[in-house]
């Protein structure tokens, strides 16, 4: 599941490939036309909660906060049956602990944000450190942030090191690479620090903090599944995807899984493979869930807020 | 929509897993009649032979209804109408008015867009995707520019004083029904002219719903006159003595036939014929961009355009990966009911154009070119093929050379820039050309040296009103669209606008 492959090539990240924009926007809004309707949207809204990345980020939480996360995140919408639950928990390294104990044996992950995030402007040690206490408090899965500052500056070698750096420390957890797609300000620059990222060591990639904006856009995370396509063509190593940041509606997330299936095909079609980073993408995905077996919408006051 | 599986060594599951369900565009809203008459002086009247043909839907092969087959005395009934309203009302209207008529028009257009695109996808096979996104919005969008210029004629052209030509014969092709008709009609109309249009047989549905708009926007009788009919309808036309321009857009071969009829007749002309249009993609190109736009150069309208980007030509230090990145994206296209959708490509216009397709297809295995077609299931009814490459393809191949009008790419590779130039030029076509780089230099360098009409640099297949298109060579003369589109319907002292 998580990968501790190196390789023994390592391209040229200056010579990543290009992109272009107007050619990116193009293609998106093609997904965006396709019309998903009936059995295949029920099957997708499914899909879409069991991708959750349930997400609380913020300076105010404290466990009791997160305890009722986590209860959610077990329990999206009693009422309705068959429903999934969602893929992991996203919380700061000192929840960990308490996410962890509340969620028990659900089989939802927890996943703790790390490398001072979100800024990552602190040293390599503190960085190191920050993760290893994530991971010794029972992280599965470690968000860790690039260097934005270096990456612009065109040290490409420190972010690689760093996140390979980083990679030795997660263990058994997995590693996902966020870039802060909204600091990079070009869609060349999301597919270099993909590339950079992947070679490193990352498990997924990761858009955003969703503390800047414009966060996971479509543009930016169709280049990078496009650089994921291309990794698993010359290497043979899949590594997932999460968009995070700005995906808050069924049909934005929808179109998105459109997008992963005719760019990346029914593989990646998995929480394994594919995440959601999202606080309130849940609930709107349950009222369209709730309309597509009644026929009515009902009010967000029949929907929980954790 | 379920997909075979095609062998590789990592491996991209395009197939089943999670599938878009059906999801067919209405046509509850669609009432065709059984039969469809001649617009001729404002009226819809019958045949003078009484002649009626089926019009066929292509993705069913079901018949749709009945269209009137006008003859010689048809053409000139129209012919005189188009006279007499250009003598007696057109001629002699204000600019402005005749401005305000083209705009009711285009805004008609507009409220009946659902109902145009539907009838376009039931008639041609199109995809509803581009009859709504493309076709239709692009036909009233021809119709709002050239209304603009109605009242500015005076002032289109520095240096030259320009006046109507009087009656235009129009004859359109199969491949954009109503588009043609829009970029045919507009500027005709805003230059002063008197217009008798003839849709292809198969696909003339459109241009009937047209007439009945162009009969609700109250344009004065005879200004429009549309005849439905075969080869011999327009040829009446071509051959007409009281038609002052024919504009024509269709095969080269009966281009040819038009030139010769026409020749000294005094008659103006303007030509768009076929084409063999060079996609060429540099080893620096954007490439999964690049490759979107050769898909979309090709198999746009099942690759029934004129300007289809239909050579591809690679740079050999990228081909291998520009190849695998193709054969991966035809696997996700789908292909199927055009009125559904999410359908990407939809059926092929006629029996005999697909016949046409699979011939070349034929040829292409036969001259030892290696094929790759889509994996996807096509329907068993209606005519459909599945999108197609050929790679070890020469310029000296037959299926390198000759327009296919389909689904179908030839992949050549190449080493420098000199040798594609000559290679994207060593066609009797010049209609259209793609370049795909990421250098800006290399992109004037190309556009200055390719012989087409019309060059894309990283994109393919992009119209607008206000952009003239036409091509060199053996793929016509005179162009459409823009000032020079609105120049063809114009008589210019002080020297003619070269067309």
């Amino acid at each position: 599941m998580n990968r501790n492959k190196t390789f023994k090539q390592i391209p040229d990240f200056k010579l990543s490939p290009t992109v272009d924009k107007v050619g990116v926007e193009e293609r998106v809004a093609r997904f965006q036309t396709r019309s998903i309707k009936n059995e295949s949207k029920v099957q997708g809204l499914k899909m879409v909660l069991n991708m959750i990345d349930l997400t609380t980020l913020e300076g105010k939480d404290t466990p009791g906060k997160v305890r009722q996360l986590c209860y959610k995140a077990q329990h999206l919408h009693d009422l309705q049956e068959g429903l999934p639950t969602v893929a992991a928990v996203c919380v700061y390294p000192t929840m960990v602990a308490e996410a962890k104990k509340a969620l028990g044996d659900s089989g939802i992950k927890v996943a703790s944000v790390s490398t001072a995030f979100p800024s990552g402007q602190s040293t390599r040690e503190i960085k190191l450190l920050d993760t290893q206490f994530a991971v010794d408090n029972g992280a599965d899965e470690i968000d860790m942030v690039i260097s934005r500052g270096k990456f612009l500056a065109g040290d490409y070698n420190f972010v690689f090191d760093e996140i390979a750096a980083i990679k030795e420390v997660c263990g058994k957890a997995r590693l996902k690479v966020i870039f802060e797609t909204g600091e990079l300000a070009s869609l060349d620059q999301v597919r270099r620090a993909s590339d950079i990222a992947m070679y490193a060591g990352a498990d997924f990639i990761k858009t955003s903090t969703g503390k800047i904006q414009p966060a996971a856009t479509m543009q930016v995370t169709y280049t990078m599944l496009c650089a994921i396509r291309d990794f698993y063509r010359k290497t043979g190593v899949k590594v997932g995807m999460k968009p995070a940041g700005g995906i808050s509606s069924s049909k934005l997330a929808l179109h998105n899984l459109v997008m992963v299936k005719e760019t990346l095909g029914n593989e990646w079609l998995n929480n394994e493979w594919f995440r959601f980073g999202a606080s309130s993408l849940a609930n709107d995905v349950l009222m369209q869930l709730v309309k597509q077996e009644t026929g009515h919408y009902q009010s967000a006051d029949y929907f929980s807020i954790d | 929509m379920t997909k075979k599986k095609h062998k590789e060594e990592v491996l991209f599951n395009f197939n089943g897993g999670w599938d878009y369900s059906p999801s067919p565009e209405s046509t509850g809203h669609v009432k065709l009649k059984e039969r469809y008459d001649l617009y001729i002086d404002g009226k819809f009247v019958a045949p003078n032979s009484g002649k009626y043909f089926p019009t066929t839907n292509p993705a069913t092969e079901k018949v749709l209804a009945q269209v009137a087959h006008a003859d010689e005395s048809d053409v000139d009934k129209a012919v005189k109408a188009a006279r007499k309203a250009y003598e007696n009302v057109w001629s002699k209207l204000s600019a402005k008015e005749r401005g305000k008529y083209i705009y009711r028009i285009a805004r008609l257009m507009q409220e009946k867009a659902r109902e145009l695109a539907v009838v376009e996808t039931l008639d041609a096979g199109k995809t509803i995707r581009e009859s709504r996104d493309v076709d239709v919005p692009l036909a009233c969008n021809h119709f709002f520019y050239y209304a603009g210029w109605a009242d500015k004629l005076a002032y289109a052209f520095p240096n030259r004083t320009v006046s109507s030509l009087g009656v235009a014969g129009q004859i359109i092709p199969w491949n954009f029904p109503l588009l043609m008709a829009a970029w045919k009609i507009a500027p005709a109309l805003a230059a002063g002219n008197t217009v008798v249009l003839k849709p292809a047989e198969t696909t003339p549905l459109t241009a009937m719903l047209l007439a009945e708009i162009i009969h609700e926007s109250g344009l004065p009788a005879g200004v429009v006159n549309i005849l439905t009919g075969y080869g011999d309808t327009g040829a009446a036309i071509v051959n007409h003595p009281d038609i002052n321009k024919i504009a024509f857009t269709g095969s080269t071969q009966v281009g040819k036939i038009i030139q010769k009829a026409v020749a000294g007749t005094g008659k103006k002309l303007t030509l768009e014929l076929g084409g063999k249009s060079a996609n060429i993609l540099f080893e620096d190109a954007p490439i999964d961009q690049a490759v979107e736009g050769i898909v979309n150069g090709i198999f746009f309208n099942q690759g029934h355009v004129c300007c289809a980007g239909s050579r591809l030509f690679v740079q050999e230090s990228v081909a291998e990966e520009v190849i695998q990145k193709l054969k991966d994206r035809l696997d996700t296209l789908y292909v199927g009911d055009p009125l559904d959708k999410n359908t990407d490509i939809g059926a092929i216009n006629s029996r005999e154009q697909l016949d046409t397709i699979r011939k070349y297809i034929k040829i292409g295995k036969d001259e030892g070119a290696s094929m790759y077609e889509s994996s996807c299931e096509i329907p068993k009814t209606g005519y459909f093929v599945r999108p197609t490459l050929f790679t070890d393809v020469a310029q000296s191949s037959r299926i390198a050379q000759e327009e296919i009008f389909g689904p179908v790419l030839t992949i050549q590779t190449f080493r420098t820039i000199d040798e594609v130039i000559q290679k994207a030029n060593n066609s009797p076509y010049g209609l259209a050309a793609g370049v795909w780089t990421d250098k800006g230099s290399r992109i004037f360098n190309m556009t200055s040296k390719l012989r087409a009409g019309v060059i894309w640099a990283n994109t393919y297949n992009k119209f607008d009103p206000t952009s003239p298109f036409g091509g060199y060579k053996e793929s016509g003369f005179g162009r459409e669209g823009g000032l020079q589109g609105l120049g063809a319907y114009l008589r210019m002292e002080n020297g003619e606008l070269q067309n």
